[in-house]
């Protein structure tokens, strides 16, 4: 076995019937959940710091804020799950300009598939952090004593949401994950916009005691919209209006920047 | 089904042609022209290199016609298939190993095989089989379960051929496949490529050695800001530069200067000093002509400890088109 390369593997392999475009993303999909085996460190990364904004805002803030702990609970846990996943969307674009610099997306790029796959399956890893943050979060807060009025249904139809906001967000990072040359850049960059957008909102506190020209911000930011339905869907007396303006940014995000991400990748 | 009937029509016309013709590629990145216009005919089946200094354009080059950047101008077909036209059809006859191991260092080795078996087309069982049978035939079984990032520099490069072998491809592309490799490592690679050729795969690669091209590649471009300078065969190359190259080696290296000066003049052509500095060539018409130079030498009192007339080697080559002493000293990336 000197010499490497044998001539019986080399007798013309021909290429397969051409996959489908869902194959393809399906692919890469395997690709994230294998991340998730050889790299379980990121989980760590992406529970951490919302397991502490629960802590401290329950037991250190909770009382002044709300009168009690288990009072402030009840409010803040939906909205620190949107605040998980908003974070977390931020992982896909490292985790691309990473792909991006290592050369690996070169290689992706030469073959012949179908040119969204890629992202599709970002998107898989991205929803399946969701979902595994999202649920490790849910149970700390029970834990602690929170409690869903609105049952399994309203916690699976939050989750659901919760799973599209992520998705809507996720574009955002991925076209700066196109465009910014390092990972580490792409967090900073993230965070600088993420930070007004997910703390002036109603996910801490009632932005009733804000000042007008504030209020007038927060109440139209997306992410008190749903953060609003959030609170709806796990309590039980969400509308439907509610859930479709929480559904409003997320479906523009995807419709804008989706084709931004397709020409982004041709043009590179 | 059409587009691989396509492919298969486009397969034919290719082979024992051309397997890559292009006419007057160019791109630009803002104000610098990285490649000028280039016409390229690659031969199926053979071993074309692309030399060049840093910064010479290759890597643009090459990008272009694996479907990695568009051109600003110039039309190229690839295995029969238009570049700009049918980019997924090209990317169904080619595979490209990039300058850095493209591969997912997270993963194993294995896994990373089996995912690009799988993009190919490749399902479950048959994506691991031919995972494995690339495995064997690379000599890489043992790594074949460990991540990537455990891997050497000779076992990535390796790795990342053998990843871009999973379908046969019509055309390989090898961007410097063995820069920062240990002799050895460069060695089996070498071995790999002539092997790869043998068995009808065409072969494009770039490098910035001299001593690769000439012992691999059959037909040699060489690139110099962003334009095609030369291009023939090794032998063909050096013939062009004239019909014998004197070498002079020195009993005294302290009289070099002195030396590279009455040379220059007594055969009028640059001298070029060997990277060891130790020896001097220049271009000679004919013997008698290196005959007087030597004799010049000698009447200055300078002994030479060695001299001869001979074929010049690609690095003399690359000097005298470009007027620069050696490609790797030139680094403007």
């Amino acid at each position: 076995m000197k010499d490497a390369v044998t001539p019986a593997t080399l007798t013309r392999v021909e290429r397969p019937a051409q996959p489908s475009p869902l194959s393809n993303a399906l692919v890469f999909g395997w690709r994230a959940v294998l991340k998730f085996r050889h790299v379980p460190e990121q989980l760590f990364d992406l529970v951490m710091t919302p397991i502490m904004f629960t802590l401290l805002f329950t037991f250190v803030f909770g009382g002044a804020l709300a009168g009690s702990s288990g009072d402030y609970l009840q409010f803040f846990l939906p909205g620190i799950l949107v605040q998980t996943v908003v974070f977390n969307a931020v992982y896909s674009g490292m985790g691309l300009s990473t792909d991006i610099g290592k050369g690996l997306f070169d290689r992706f790029r030469s073959l012949p598939i179908w040119p969204l796959a890629p992202f599709a399956g970002l998107m898989v890893g991205d929803v399946l952090r969701h979902l595994i943050a999202g649920t490790i979060i849910l149970g700390i807060g029970l834990g602690l004593g929170y409690r869903p009025e609105a049952g399994v249904p309203g916690v699976l139809a939050a989750f659901a949401l919760l799973v599209a906001i992520g998705f809507g967000f996720g574009w955002i990072f991925i076209v700066l994950g196109l465009i910014v040359r390092t990972p580490t850049t792409v967090m900073t960059l993230s965070f600088t916009f993420l930070f007004p957008v997910v703390f002036a909102s109603n996910i801490m506190v009632d932005p009733a005691t804000m000042p007008d020209w504030l209020r007038a911000f927060v109440e139209v930011n997306p992410v008190t919209l749903m953060t609003t339905a959030m609170r709806g869907l796990m309590g039980g007396t969400a509308d439907l209006g509610e859930v479709l303006r929480a559904l409003i940014a997320p479906a523009l995000l995807t419709l804008g920047l989706a084709p931004v991400t397709l020409w982004l990748y041709r043009r590179q | 089904m059409k587009d691989t009937a396509d492919a298969a029509q486009a397969d034919r016309s290719a082979a024992g042609r051309l397997a890559i013709s292009a006419r007057g590629l160019a791109k630009s990145f803002g104000d610098t022209r990285a490649v000028a216009g280039v016409d390229l005919d690659v031969p199926s089946g053979s071993i074309f290199a692309v030399l060049g200094p840093n910064g010479a354009g290759k890597t643009t080059l090459m990008r272009m016609l694996a479907t990695l950047t568009p051109p600003d101008a110039g039309s190229a077909t690839v295995m029969g298939h238009d570049l700009v036209r049918a980019p997924h059809a090209v990317r169904g006859a080619i595979a490209m190993t990039g300058q850095f191991a493209s591969l997912d260092e997270d993963l194993t080795g294995r896994e990373n095989l089996i995912m690009l078996a799988r993009l190919w087309g490749f399902q479950g069982r048959a994506a691991r089989a031919r995972a494995d049978e690339l495995f064997a035939a690379f000599d890489l079984s043992h790594a074949a379960k460990k991540q990537v990032k455990d891997y050497s520099g000779g076992m990535r490069r390796r790795l990342d051929i053998a990843a871009s072998l999973i379908v046969t491809p019509g055309v390989l592309f090898l961007d410097e496949p063995t820069t920062g490799l240990d002799p050895t490592a460069r060695q089996k690679v070498w071995r790999m490529i002539r092997r790869l050729a043998r068995s009808g795969v065409t072969i494009l690669l770039t490098t910035q050695y001299l001593e690769e091209a000439d012992q691999l590649a059959e037909r040699i471009a060489v690139i110099d800001h962003g334009r095609k300078i030369a291009e023939g065969t090794s032998r063909e190359l050096k013939a062009a530069t004239g019909s014998g190259v004197l070498h002079v080696a020195l009993a005294d290296p302290a009289r070099l200067d002195e030396a590279a000066e009455l040379l220059g003049r007594a055969l009028d052509a640059p001298v070029h000093r060997s990277p060891e500095g130790g020896q001097l060539a220049v271009a000679a018409p004919s013997p008698a002509a290196a005959n007087r130079a030597v004799a010049a030498l000698l009447e200055a009192e300078i002994t030479p400890a060695d001299f001869s007339l001979g074929s010049p080697s690609l690095e003399e080559v690359f000097f005298s088109l470009t007027g620069r002493a050696e490609p790797q000293t030139e680094d403007t990336e």
